[in-house]
């Protein structure tokens, strides 16, 4: 009997636990998916809320590796050949960020518009 | 190929300058030889693990084990650096008076060449990897071929090559009493630079959420993935937009280094007597 209430007790804690991590704020960041394709960015611009974090999906569906570079937002990652990789980014201030693929920069150009 | 010999020369002249500056810090160091060749081929081989498993870095940690990954290899060359110019400032004085006592104290100095070796090791794991996944790629799309790769890797390798090799024989123009100041020098500002890349990759990862604001932005004067501004970038830590973390990690890590040769120049190492005797 005891250890039975003792089990429901610990339930009880377990759940109203799992229901406070449910209350608790998740994190916010949003998610914006750019697709890599014939070396060049789908969409070449996107547009993101100023002064967030947001996470930036970059789908790459060509079969070569590319590495996803932005001196003004500070990022340098590879995505490997039909890969995904998550880039964080900002808080940006409003204005225009460009990015390119440093694989190949010659058609892989692209910008985020923070506002 | 074009492209692909730029991208190749690219990142050989990051790990090369490094190489190039090493060579002439060691200048006269017995074996030195052997160690350096070791972080190369170290490196060399650990890039091709590190490509293979690039997907699984990268997934990680909540897909930030790439950024974590690069701070951590900085990191450890960053002590490593340290490490070495503490232990220069033991036994420099040894040194400078004469080359040929360096012979007797190998056994010590081993100890400091391992440490540049994994310096190399690092610096070649970390750019080598990014030539063997662009060229990998090229390979397997149809844009290319063997013999593009070919060319555009062993030109781009030949040409970093040769511009660490040209850096490496101007440094050793310096007498060497100067030598010794200027390399430190040199080790200490990499040191300082690769903690502030370090920083970033940090800031990146999501891991340090602080000190994110842009100082300045010189991009204007020079960009730092111009090829002046990558190779200054490489030798003493240039960036055309630090964050205030970068530039408390870059001044920090000078400081601390600074600290440290200090500190090592006013300990002689205990051994001190043994490694000064005659050795026979």
């Amino acid at each position: 009997m005891r250890r039975v209430s003792l089990l429901s007790a610990a339930c009880a804690i377990a759940l109203s636990g799992a229901a406070f991590l449910q209350a608790a704020p998740v994190r916010a960041d949003d998610v914006i998916t750019i697709v890599i394709k014939d070396h060049k960015f789908e969409p070449a611009e996107v547009k993101v809320p100023a002064n967030k974090r947001v996470t930036l999906l970059v789908d790459n569906q060509d079969a070569t590796s590319e590495e996803f570079e932005s001196g003004e937002m500070k990022v340098e990652k590879i995505v490997g050949g039909r890969k995904q990789i998550k880039v964080m980014v900002g808080p940006l201030k409003p204005g225009r960020y460009p990015f390119f693929g440093e694989f190949h920069e010659a058609t892989a150009q692209g910008a985020v518009i923070a506002e | 190929m074009l492209a692909s010999l730029i991208i190749v020369f690219r990142e050989v002249l990051e790990a090369g300058l490094i190489v190039g500056i090493v060579l002439a810090a060691t200048q006269g160091v017995v074996g030195r030889g052997r160690w350096i060749a070791f972080g190369i081929i170290g490196g060399i081989i650990g890039s091709c693990v590190v490509a293979a498993f690039a997907d699984g870095i990268s997934s990680l940690f909540a897909d930030t084990g790439q950024e974590l990954f690069n701070a951590t290899v900085l990191l450890i060359a960053v002590a490593m650096l340290a490490w070495h110019n503490a232990w220069m400032a033991q036994h420099g004085r040894e040194l400078a008076r004469d080359m040929k006592a360096v012979g007797h104290a190998v056994q010590s100095g081993e100890k400091s060449l391992a440490a540049l070796a994994v310096v190399i090791g690092v610096a070649v794991l970390r750019e080598g990897s990014e030539v063997v996944l662009f060229l990998t790629g090229i390979l397997a799309s149809e844009e290319g071929g063997i013999a593009t790769v070919a060319a555009g890797g062993l030109g781009g390798m030949a040409l970093g090559a040769l511009v660490s090799v040209l850096l490496y024989v101007g440094l050793v123009q310096i007498p060497t009493r100067h030598l010794f100041a200027t390399t430190t020098w040199l080790l200490t500002l990499l040191a300082a630079g690769m903690a502030a890349t370090a920083v970033n990759f940090l800031a990146q990862g999501g891991v340090l959420n602080v000190g994110g604001a842009v100082l300045w932005d010189s991009s204007g004067l020079l960009r730092d993935n111009s090829l002046i501004g990558q190779a200054l970038h490489v030798l003493v830590g240039y960036t055309d937009r630090p964050t205030e973390a970068q530039l408390i990690a870059y001044v920090g890590v000078v400081v601390g280094i600074l600290l440290l040769t200090r500190w090592a120049a006013g300990n002689p190492p205990s051994n001190r007597s043994r490694v000064a005797s005659p050795a026979e």
